[in-house]
């Protein structure tokens, strides 16, 4: 019981709670930002805004599922984090090869370059956390 | 006259000096995140909350610019960047303060950091970017 407790800590606390500093400024960045286009210029670049919305809510789940830091919570955020390092890479990828698919850009176009590519670095890091948490608080049985 | 005349907001200057001093407070948390002893965590705290009443300031003349101004501004994400200002460095001491090790400075870092993004882009927005 304890070490649950203790465990459920330990993703937010030391550097844990900045990366969910910063996973709650994009989750907050990005569900404006597509609530406003899809709302105001949906026709527009529907792809893309679709994507940004997909975006936002992969950020808040990992947001919310790291600060929680339950054995469930980390299970979800592991694959959130997975989803989001797929998802960068793919639409990155994406719109490199196929700009004009992309009339406007999304928060993972380009790798995320518009957001100094925080978007491709944060759930590698939220992955490796997680993993580097659970060592810690969760010793292997000897 | 040159057609962009009313593109410069009358609180340019407490933008520039609120840009200025969260730049200061970031290089402040970076100092006392280095050191071995933080010390003097309440005047970092204190100067955010000077900071925080400029960004109240802000927040609501640009509201009554918006409301005044002849040209078109995308008022939704113009009030989006100013709300966020707001809520930013508060959400930032309370997740900063509930944590004790030094990465509790991280996160106040992290928040004076920020704030010139969303003055920027707020001012890129009331321009027309």
């Amino acid at each position: 019981m304890a070490e649950q407790q203790q465990q459920r800590a330990a993703t937010r606390s030391g550097p844990g709670r900045l990366l969910i500093a910063v996973y709650a400024i994009f989750a907050l960045a990005a569900t404006a930002r597509s609530a406003v286009q899809i709302a105001t210029k949906f026709h527009e670049a529907p792809l893309a805004y679709v994507l940004s919305a997909v975006a936002a809510v992969f950020y808040i789940v990992a947001t919310v599922c790291l600060a929680r830091g339950s054995a469930t919570s980390r299970r979800v955020a592991t694959i959130s984090c997975t989803v989001e390092l797929i998802g960068v890479l793919a639409v990155g990828t994406a719109s490199v090869l196929a700009p004009s698919a992309f009339p406007d850009s999304t928060v993972w176009s380009l790798y995320g370059d518009g957001y100094g590519f925080v978007p491709v670095v944060l759930p590698i890091l939220g992955l490796w956390w997680i993993r580097h948490t659970s060592r810690i608080a969760a010793p292997a049985p000897a | 006259m040159p057609a962009g005349a009313d593109n410069c907001r009358v609180l340019h200057p407490l933008d520039t000096v609120l840009l200025v001093a969260s730049l200061l407070c970031a290089v402040w948390s970076l100092v006392l995140l280095m050191l071995t002893r933080p010390v003097g965590r309440r005047w970092l705290l204190g100067a955010l909350g000077v900071i925080e009443l400029g960004l109240l300031v802000l927040a609501v003349a640009g509201v009554v610019e918006l409301v005044t101004t002849q040209r078109h501004v995308s008022g939704v994400t113009f009030v989006g960047y100013l709300i966020a200002g707001l809520v930013l460095l508060p959400a930032a001491v309370w997740w900063a303060l509930t944590e004790r090790s030094r990465w509790g400075i991280g996160v106040l870092l992290i928040g004076c950091v920020v704030i010139p993004v969303i003055i920027v882009r707020m001012n890129q927005v009331w321009s027309g970017g």
